[in-house]
C-alpha cells in the first residue's frame, strides 16, 4: 500500500510559545498508507506538531496540508478525515463499550447500520463481543487502548493520528496494538504515531526524529541505522542526542 | 444535529451514573430546604418553659394558661425550689422559667404592682432576647385586657404592622433566596466541574479533535444542567409555595422569565470558571469556597448588605445572586413587576453577557 502520493505536507512549521519556540521550521512529507513514526524525547515538540495537525493548536507561521486541506482555513474539513487517539485514555469509564461506540459514531456521523455493521466486525475481531455491555472502567488497560485505536478510526478515516498510544502498556499488549496498526494500514489508512519507545521505531516506514523543536533525521529504519552506523533505533537515538 | 444528539446523551448517562451529582443535584436542594425551614429558624415555636407559681390565685392561673394556650410555648417542667433551676437549664430541658411571686393577685389589687420574674438560657443569646420579647407581650396584652377594658389609656399606642410579610414568617425570606443559592450551586458548579471533568480525564482533546464544533460541545454540557436546574428551581419554588405557604403576589410569568435568566447567568458563570481550570477539584474549590459562600454571606440572604461596611457592599454588589434574591422579594411578596424590578434584570443581562464575552476570548486564546 505504499505510494508517494502525500497525504501531509509541512513546509516550514514554526510554533512559538512567547518566546519559547515549540516548533523550529519543521519541514516533511508523510506518504499516503505509510507508518510515520515521530520519535523524540519527551519535550522535544512531538505532541506541539500533532495538535497542530489535528486542529487542536494554530501553528504560528508555515504551510501545512492534511488530506489535502489546509491547516488555518479548513480545520472542519481535516477534523472529518482524520481519527485521533491521545496521550491520555480517551473513552468514557462510566460508559459501556456499545455506549462509547455509539457516541464517537454519532459524533463522526456515520450511519446506524454502517456503525453496527462495523463494531461487529470490530468487537470479534478484538475478541471483544462479549464484553459489549460492560463498562470501560471494569476492563483491563490493554483492552482499553487497544479498543480506543479501535474506535478511533471506527469512521475510516485517512489518517489517524497517534500520540504515544502505548505508554504504560506491558510488551505483549504492545505487539499486538501494532498489530492492529499493520491491519489499518492495510485498509489503506496512514498512521502517524509518535513515541519514544525506540524498539517501537523499528515498526515504522518511516522515522523521524526531533530534539529541541528541529527534525535532525528522517527516513528508513535501514537507512538511519545505517547512516549512524547502528545496531538498532535505540543506538541511533542516543547517538543523535549526544 | 445528529451529532450533538449522540453527544447529548452521553451527557444523560454521565449525570445518572455518578452518584456524587445525583446527590448534589437532588440531595442539597432538599437538605437546605429541611435546613432553613425546620432548624435554622427564628420564628417561637412551642418553646420549653417551666412556670412556677408561688400565688396559685385565680389571676396567675389565669395568667399562666394564656402563655401555653398562646402556641409559642410548651410546659416542660413543674420546679419545686430554687435549686432546680440550674439544672433545668444546664439539662436543656428548658430555655426559660417564669415565676410568679408569693400573693401576685393580691399585690396587684392593693399596690397596682405586682412582680413576675422571667428567667432565659442566654447561651443562644438571639432566641433568649426572641423568647423574652414574646412573654413580656402576651403579659403586657393580658394586663390591658384584664385591667384596662373600660378606660383608654393615656399616652401614645403604637400600632405595627409588619408589610409584605405581616406574620413575620421566616420561609418569606429563605424561599426566594434559596431559589437564588441552589440554582447557583447547580448550575454554575456542575457546569464548571462538568467541564474540567472533561479535560482532566483528556476526552476534551478527542472531542475538539472530532467534527463536533466548540460551540456544540459547550452546548452538549449545559443543555442537562440548564434542564435540571429548572426543574430544581420549580421543586423549591412549588414546596414554598405549598409547604411554607409563601405567595408569588406578582406576576408568574415574570418570576419564570426571571428565574430563567438567572440559570442562563449561572451556566455562563460555570463555562467562565471552566476556562480557568484543569481539574474537577479546582472547579469544585471554586466555585463552593469562592462562589457559594459569598453569595450566601454577602447576597442579602442572610444579612441585610445597607448594614454592611462599603468594602463589603461592594463586594456584595458583585454577587448575581444580590441582584436575583431582590427580583424574588420583589415580585413573590410585595408583587412588584417589570417597573421596579428593570435595574437588577439589566445587571443581570450585562454579567451574563460580560461572563459569556470572556469565556469566548479566553477558549481562543487557550487553542491559539
Amino acid at each position: 500500500m505504499k505510494t508517494r502520493e502525500p497525504v501531509i505536507t509541512v513546509k516550514n512549521m514554526v510554533k512559538k510559545f512567547g518566546s519559547f519556540v515549540a516548533n523550529d521550521n519543521l519541514s516533511f512529507e508523510v506518504f499516503k498508507g505509510e507508518i510515520f513514526g515521530f520519535l523524540g524525547a519527551n519535550g522535544a515538540g512531538k505532541t506541539t506538531a500533532i495538535r497542530i495537525l489535528c486542529g487542536l493548536s494554530s501553528p504560528t507561521s508555515g504551510e501545512m496540508k492534511v488530506a489535502g486541506f489546509d491547516v488555518y482555513r479548513q480545520t472542519e474539513k481535516i477534523k472529518q478525515n482524520i481519527g485521533y487517539m491521545s496521550q491520555k485514555f480517551s473513552l468514557y469509564e462510566d460508559l459501556t463499550v456499545f455506549e462509547n461506540i455509539r457516541l464517537y459514531g454519532g459524533v463522526y456521523g456515520m450511519k446506524i447500520a454502517d456503525r453496527k455493521a462495523r463494531t461487529t466486525e470490530m468487537l470479534e475481531r478484538l475478541g471483544l463481543t462479549a464484553y459489549e455491555n460492560r463498562k470501560i472502567g471494569d476492563l483491563p488497560l490493554g483492552w482499553k487502548q487497544k479498543l480506543a485505536f479501535s474506535i478511533a478510526i471506527l469512521h475510516n478515516p485517512k489518517i489517524v493520528f497517534l500520540d504515544e498510544p502505548t505508554g504504560g502498556v506491558d510488551p505483549i499488549t504492545r505487539r499486538q496494538f501494532w498489530n492492529l496498526i499493520y491491519e489499518a494500514v492495510e485498509k489503506g489508512i496512514t498512521v502517524f504515531v509518535t513515541t519514544h519507545y525506540m524498539d517501537e521505531a523499528e515498526y515504522c516506514d518511516r522515522a523521524s526524529i526531533m530534539a529541541d523543536g528541529k527534525i535532525v533525521a528522517l527516513d528508513t529504519p535501514l537507512k538511519l541505522k545505517e547512516q549512524y552506523n547502528a545496531a538498532n533505533m535505540d543506538e541511533v537515538f542516543l547517538k543523535i542526542a549526544r | 444535529m445528529s451529532r450533538f444528539l449522540a453527544f447529548l446523551r452521553k451527557e444523560f448517562y454521565h449525570i445518572f451514573r455518578d452518584p456524587r451529582t445525583l446527590i448534589i443535584l437532588f440531595g442539597i436542594p432538599i437538605a437546605q430546604l429541611m435546613l432553613f425551614g425546620y432548624v435554622m429558624t427564628n420564628e417561637v415555636r412551642n418553646v420549653k418553659v417551666a412556670i412556677v407559681d408561688n400565688s396559685k390565685d385565680d389571676l396567675s392561673k389565669r395568667l399562666s394558661q394564656k402563655l401555653l394556650s398562646s402556641g409559642f410555648f410548651q410546659l416542660a417542667a413543674i420546679p419545686t425550689s430554687e435549686s432546680d433551676y440550674e439544672s433545668l437549664f444546664r439539662s436543656g430541658k428548658v430555655k426559660e422559667i417564669v415565676v410568679f411571686e408569693p400573693d401576685f393577685a393580691k399585690n396587684l389589687m392593693k399596690e397596682g404592682k405586682a412582680n413576675i420574674q422571667v428567667i432565659a438560657d442566654a447561651s443562644e443569646p438571639n432566641a433568649a432576647q426572641l423568647i423574652v420579647n414574646y412573654t413580656t407581650a402576651i403579659v403586657n396584652n393580658f394586663t390591658k385586657a384584664e385591667f384596662m377594658k373600660d378606660q383608654t389609656p393615656p399616652g401614645i399606642n403604637i400600632k405595627v404592622r409588619m408589610l409584605f410579610n405581616e406574620n413575620m414568617r421566616d420561609a418569606y425570606n429563605f424561599i426566594p433566596g434559596l431559589i437564588a443559592v441552589i440554582l447557583m450551586l447547580i448550575s454554575a458548579m456542575m457546569t464548571a466541574i462538568t467541564i474540567a471533568r472533561e479535560k482532566e480525564m483528556g476526552t476534551m482533546e478527542i472531542l475538539l479533535a472530532s467534527p463536533l464544533k466548540p460551540i456544540q460541545i459547550i452546548l452538549g454540557k449545559v443543555v442537562p444542567y440548564m434542564i435540571l436546574s429548572i426543574v430544581s428551581a420549580l421543586v423549591v419554588l412549588a414546596l414554598g409555595m405549598l409547604v411554607f405557604k409563601v405567595p408569588v403576589i406578582g406576576s408568574f410569568a415574570l418570576l419564570l422569565a426571571e428565574i430563567l435568566l438567572y440559570i442562563f447567568l449561572a451556566l455562563s458563570l460555570g463555562i467562565l470558571i471552566s476556562t480557568f481550570v484543569d481539574s474537577q477539584l479546582t472547579a469544585m474549590a471554586i466555585s463552593g469556597f469562592v462562589l457559594m459562600l459569598p453569595s450566601i454571606l454577602l447576597s442579602g440572604f442572610i444579612f441585610p448588605i445597607k448594614n454592611m461596611p462599603i468594602a463589603l457592599q461592594i463586594v456584595a454588589n458583585l454577587m448575581p445572586p444580590r441582584w436575583f434574591i431582590e427580583i424574588n422579594r420583589t415580585v413573590m411578596l410585595k408583587g412588584g413587576g417589570l417597573n421596579e424590578i428593570w435595574p437588577n434584570t439589566l445587571v443581570l443581562m450585562v454579567m451574563s453577557a460580560l461572563f459569556i464575552f470572556i469565556s469566548i476570548r479566553k477558549f481562543k486564546i487557550r487553542l491559539q
